[in-house]
């Protein structure tokens, strides 16, 4: 098995899939709306990144296929749920941790936002 | 919808199967989102997001593939290795094949618009392909109206003086419109004028790229300057691009005709005329033309045109016949060895497939699609494929410098044969070729197998139909090796038959080279003190046995004939009435060790004032005095009667493999004028009792004393001027006997493995007949007959394909016939001896496999 630091740095789409996967299973138009959600819009998943990102994911071990189902009347019997594992959970950190160090390392340059 | 569901087909089976459904659900509701004006835009953009997102997949799968082929193929290493030494040799082989086939045959010509030049010739009885007399060139020329242009060239050597030490160049006369015709600029300078090509007009010459940077360094102030050629002032007016090189690839000179074009002679055939067809015009067009022209000149000239006809050939098929055959041989043999290779790949697959047939059960059990698992082995075999193929380059490169000697001088372009980009394309190609061919017969079967019965405890891993496609492609394997012995051991043959012929003189322990004379040699007096001077001081020279002068040596030139008249009867030209004519000094026939038949030799007392004589070779008697001595008897030739004196061996003055005229040799005295200019003997024959090479730097010093200005050219020995009359026979032999062992050692690989694995298939049922007492003999003959069946089932067909090729290269076994038993018995045995080798390892296993442990496994 990998290391959650061998997969460093994550591609945009993977770091959205993951974070809209932290609290809640959903399904792959959920993801859609929820990615464009957090990030006002800016950011619209199209259907292929969508799938090749989350087939990666699976493979990887990031993501998981829920055999739950939400309550029947919101449920369409053709949608897959996927969840996040502890290993994606782990990944997603460290991706935060190193992302973390980048701006602390940016910010002692002199690059912070806002200033001149 | 249907656009988009279209669009999905970009995506692998496996990915589309398992998202395809929620990936049309999602574009529908995007769709239904947008209004209609919204919709062209989110068509657009879907069809760019899935172009780029299907390769992303895809790369995605080959590249998990690519890991996981190399982890199994690193599980397996002498698998592996063996796998890509098998390609490289395949590929490697075809490569180089290709590269020299590519360079002689197929490119185009280096002119514009190539296909429109063609030879001219003049078509008699026994010569059809015989170069024009000026009179008549310039008589067809004028009435001809198939042609745009036409000009003529004839390959002459010149003397080049003052410029280091005296050179002898090899170049060529031409018209000033020849050049024009092959439709050539010059890199530097200008062509020739039409003036320039006038009787009289002063010397120019233009160089090759070669000459220039040789001779010259390549100054870039070399337009204008002067060449002392054969004592005359010739002015450099251009220099030639790089890679043109006419009329052969030795040609480092041109420069103008200037006075052929006086001669009224239409029996002296010495031009080789080019012409380019006017744009429509087809070869045949022209040739029936150029025949009626010639019809109209032969009643008009009936005595001196008799018989004259016209041909016409393209220029790209001047390359012999010969040298054709030898290629495409060349080229089939290599084809033969990559089929025998991919066929032993695609057997190694198929085993190990069907060995790896639980490690696949398994995958298919945990989910992987018939689609990937099939895609995965192909991977494989294209990995495999590439990794051969690169070395299969490499190996070509390293083939090359043999296979290069195949090209032969007559080709009009300088330079050698390299792997260039058009080689490495067909490379690629007979790899991708290969790899699908040995790929897909596995990835196939493995597709349809992949079921569960594989994880079954104890399942047999092969079928017996399986086994029958094994035993097929080894039956395949076979045959082409059987092919390739036969074809090889066919070729050996006629390379013995030939080396065996006797020349008709001795060739071992006689230095030759040749001093071209210039000009200033044109009076028989000058003539006469340079040889006595030359030849004397050689005399001398410890280790010198004998020394003399000839016209030409034998093999050096295969013409040099001409008409033979007896008691003054008039015989034309086009009757089979000639000989080969040769001008030699004292001491010739000793110097070859020419058999000495009858009466003497010629000798320094025969002079211009003594009556001239001849001696004649044995054929030349048999032809004119069937019955009687010839000795005494008297024969027009050369513009003199001549009397008979000696008769001696006949030799081969065309070639080990052609027929020769009959020859007659006159003493060099014997001319009148300035007549045979062209026949005055040059190159120099000494016979010396240790190593002839070791004498060369002495005689070289002779002759520079004699005449400080004298080139010396040709410095070799008689053995290797006969030896290079097979130089080419036995590059052929030899690389297609190594083909023949290659295929031979594969094909053995190929038995070795089918019978392996049918033993081990099958170690069960061995079990059971020990166990039910079957004795070892009857295990052996077991195993045996399925090898002996196999080997049958390949040499029989084998064998038939091998009289097919044989029948095909006839033109090249000079006599060994296609159907020469010796070379089938021997390949045939070679093939059981290898069969049997081959069936040692297992036939020894079936024997060792103890009934116990078989049955245990139950």
């Amino acid at each position: 098995m990998d290391k959650p630091e061998d997969l460093l740095p994550l591609p945009p789409a993977t770091f959205h899939i993951l974070m809209a996967v932290a609290d809640e299973d959903r399904h792959g138009y959920a993801i859609i709306q929820d990615v464009a959600a957090r990030t006002g819009g800016e950011l619209k998943l199209s259907a292929g990144t969508l799938y090749r990102s989350i087939q990666r994911m699976l493979e990887q071990g990031l993501l998981v296929e829920t055999q739950e189902r939400p309550a029947p009347e919101l449920d369409d019997e053709r949608r897959r749920y996927y969840r996040i594992t502890r290993f994606g959970v782990a990944t997603a950190r460290a991706e935060v941790a190193r992302l973390n160090q980048l701006v602390k390392l940016a910010r002692a340059c002199g690059f912070a936002p806002g200033r001149a | 919808m249907r656009y988009y569901q279209a669009l999905l087909l970009l995506y692998p089976a496996s990915f589309r199967a398992e998202y395809g459904a929620e990936m049309r659900a999602l574009f529908a509701r995007r769709q239904r989102d947008v209004a209609l004006p919204g919709k062209a835009c989110l068509w657009i953009a879907a069809f760019f997001e899935t172009l780029w997102n299907a390769v992303a997949v895809h790369w995605d799968i080959l590249r998990q593939d690519l890991r996981y082929t190399a982890r199994t193929l690193g599980r397996s290493p002498g698998f592996a290795l063996t796998a890509i030494l098998v390609i490289a040799l395949g590929v490697g082989a075809n490569t180089a094949a290709f590269s020299v086939t590519d360079f002689v045959l197929i490119r185009p010509l280096p002119f514009p618009q190539p296909d429109r030049l063609v030879m001219l010739w003049e078509n008699v009885p026994r010569y059809p392909t015989m170069e024009l007399s000026p009179p008549n060139y310039r008589d067809w020329k004028r009435l001809t109206q198939s042609f745009e242009s036409m000009g003529f060239f004839s390959p002459q050597s010149v003397s080049l003086i003052g410029q280091g030490e005296p050179e002898r160049i090899d170049g060529a006369e031409v018209s000033a419109d020849l050049l024009p015709t092959l439709g050539v600029q010059p890199l530097i300078g200008r062509l020739f004028t039409a003036a320039e090509d006038q009787p009289g007009a002063s010397g120019t010459a233009i160089l090759s790229y070669r000459m220039w940077q040789s001779e010259f360094g390549g100054d870039p102030g070399i337009v204008g300057r002067q060449l002392n050629l054969n004592g005359s002032p010739f002015a450099v007016i251009g220099v030639m691009p790089r890679q043109f090189s006419y009329p052969d690839s030795d040609t480092r000179l041109w420069f103008p005709a200037r006075s052929d074009a006086l001669d009224q002679d239409r029996n002296n055939n010495f031009l080789d005329v080019v012409g380019r067809l006017k744009p429509g015009v087809s070869l045949e067009q022209a040739m029936s033309e150029l025949n009626l022209i010639a019809g109209q000149l032969e009643r008009q000239y009936p005595k001196e045109n008799l018989h004259t006809a016209a041909t016409v050939t393209r220029l790209r098929d001047e390359l012999s016949q010969k040298s054709r055959t030898l290629l495409w041989a060349l080229s089939g043999a290599a084809f033969c060895v990559l089929l025998i290779a991919c066929t032993n790949l695609a057997n190694l697959l198929l085993a190990r497939g069907l060995a790896r047939q639980r490690e696949l059960a398994v995958r298919t059990a945990i989910g992987a699609g018939r689609e990937r698992l099939v895609r995965q082995m192909f991977t494989e075999s294209l990995l495999l494929a590439f990794a051969g193929g690169g070395l299969g380059v490499l190996v070509a490169m390293a083939a090359l410098p043999l296979m290069a000697r195949l090209v032969p001088a007559a080709l009009p372009m300088s330079g050698a044969p390299t792997i260039d980009l058009r080689v490495l394309l067909f490379a690629a190609l007979v790899t991708l070729i290969a790899g699908v061919a040995f790929g897909v017969g596995p990835a196939w079967r493995m597709g349809r197998g992949a079921d569960f019965s594989g994880l079954r405890e104890g399942s047999r891993a092969g079928s017996g139909r399986k086994e029958r496609l094994r035993s097929a492609l080894v039956i395949a394997e076979i045959m082409a090796s059987v092919v390739l012995l036969v074809s090889a051991g066919m070729l050996i043959g006629a390379l013995w038959r030939v080396q065996a012929t006797d020349p008709g003189f001795r060739a071992d322990g006689v230095l030759t080279m040749r001093t071209a004379l210039s000009p200033k040699y044109s009076a028989l007096t000058t003539r006469d003190r340079f040889y006595s001077t030359v030849l004397g001081d050689v005399r001398r020279l410890p280790g010198v046995k004998s020394a003399a002068y000839i016209s030409f040596l034998p093999m050096t030139m295969g013409g040099g004939i001409w008409p033979v008249s007896i008691g003054g009867q008039n015989l034309q030209r086009a009757g089979a009435d000639v000989a080969s004519l040769r001008f030699i000094t004292s001491g010739y026939f000793q110097t070859l060790r020419i058999a000495l038949l009858q009466g003497r030799e010629l000798a320094e007392q025969d002079t211009d004032s003594t009556p001239y004589v001849a001696v004649v070779s044995q054929s030349f008697v048999r032809k004119y005095w069937p019955d009687g001595d010839a000795l005494g008897r008297h024969f027009q030739f050369g513009f003199h009667d001549r009397a008979i004196v000696g008769v001696v061996a006949d030799v081969r003055v065309r070639g080990l493999e052609r027929e020769s005229e009959p020859q007659v040799y006159l003493p060099y005295r014997q001319v009148s004028g300035l007549n045979f200019l062209f026949y005055v003997p040059k190159d120099l024959a000494i016979r010396t009792a240790g190593t002839p090479e070791a004498l060369a730097p002495a005689v070289q010093r002779i002759i520079r004393a004699a005449d400080a200005e004298q080139p010396i050219s040709n410095v070799r020995t008689m053995a290797q001027i006969v030896e290079d009359q097979t130089a080419s026979r036995t590059v052929q032999a030899r690389l297609l006997v190594g083909f023949a062992a290659l295929a031979f050692l594969l094909a053995a690989v190929g038995i070795h493995g089918l019978l392996s694995f049918a033993v081990s298939q099958r170690s069960r049922e061995i079990g059971v007949r020990v166990a039910l007492g079957a004795m070892p003999r009857d295990i052996l003959r077991m195993v045996l007959r399925q090898a002996v069946l196999v080997a049958a089932a390949g040499v029989i067909p084998g064998a038939l394909l091998a009289y097919q090729a044989g029948l095909a290269m006839q033109s090249r076994l000079v006599g060994v016939k296609p159907d020469d038993p010796t070379t089938f018995l021997t390949a045939a045995a070679l093939c059981v001896a290898m069969t049997i080798f081959g069936s040692l390892l297992p036939a020894w296993r079936a024997l060792r496999v103890d009934p116990i442990t078989a049955l245990r496994a139950e």
